[in-house]
């Protein structure tokens, strides 16, 4: 049985092979998140203390400052995938839910470069 | 369009280890979401320097921030091990009903035996910082 649409067929046109994008990137991301996730809790769990001296000569450290690089972009990407479908499931007003989706997408890059931005100006040195 | 039933409908199902380990993941996910604006926050005021940073250290040692914390812990331990069982799913592996039982059992005991460690030694940690 094919599933195409009889106007679908005539115009010719078929999947644009992107249909799984979704998905994928949302096990792609947590299984990145798998080892950087582990790494931050053991990480931040081990400093000696959150004094500001102890936490930015922990962030201006290359490993340190790569990984949460990584984790704060890796992390904000696969909460904006979760929380999308969230709001797909849950918000059924069109008008709502699109502006939700707008709201949350918007929110979840803000997050993502303000974190980047606060862990570079440590790591290179120019945090007061 | 016709108006068709979509999933997932919580009120029409009924509740099973199924639906709860399911929703329990999403409703952990979306616990974890809430900790992103927070690690930002305090990110952010590391890199403001020091009197920002004591500033945010005094907000973030609130009450309210405790209990996100714990929040937090547990739908990590919850949200990594359920995570890995559906990593484990997608390569095709334990669906049949009598593994997946029994993976929401291994599920359960070990994200709870991740919560005690993890939580006994945040609250040593805790102990030491404040």
């Amino acid at each position: 049985m094919s599933l195409r649409s009889p106007l679908g067929r005539v115009l010719g046109t078929g999947s644009a092979k992107e249909g799984v994008q979704h998905w994928w990137l949302q096990r792609l991301t947590s299984l990145a998140l798998v080892p950087l996730s582990i790494w931050f809790v053991v990480s931040l769990l081990s400093l000696p203390s959150f004094d500001h001296a102890i936490v930015a000569a922990w962030m201006s450290q290359s490993w340190t400052a790569l990984l949460l690089v990584l984790f704060v972009v890796v992390g904000a990407w696969h909460s904006q995938l979760g929380v999308r479908v969230v709001v797909e499931d849950y918000v059924h007003a069109t008008g709502v839910r699109t502006l939700t989706l707008v709201v949350v997408t918007f929110a979840h890059a803000l997050l993502a470069a303000a974190g980047v931005f606060a862990i570079l100006k440590v790591a290179f040195g120019s945090a007061a | 369009m016709p108006q068709r039933p979509l999933s997932p409908h919580l009120s029409v199902y009924k509740f099973k280890y199924t639906l709860a380990t399911s929703i329990l993941n999403r409703a952990a996910g979306l616990v974890l979401s809430l900790g992103l604006p927070a690690l930002v926050y305090w990110l952010m005021a590391v890199a403001s320097g020091t009197s920002a940073y004591t500033r945010a250290s005094a907000l973030l040692s609130l009450g309210v921030f405790k209990l996100l914390y714990l929040g937090q812990l547990a739908a990590f331990c919850y949200h990594l091990v359920a995570g890995v069982r559906h990593l484990i799913w997608d390569t095709g592996r334990g669906l049949e009903r009598a593994q997946a039982q029994r993976s929401a059992w291994v599920v359960a005991g070990v994200s709870i035996v991740l919560m005690v460690l993890l939580g006994y030694w945040a609250f040593l940690a805790g102990a030491r910082l404040s």
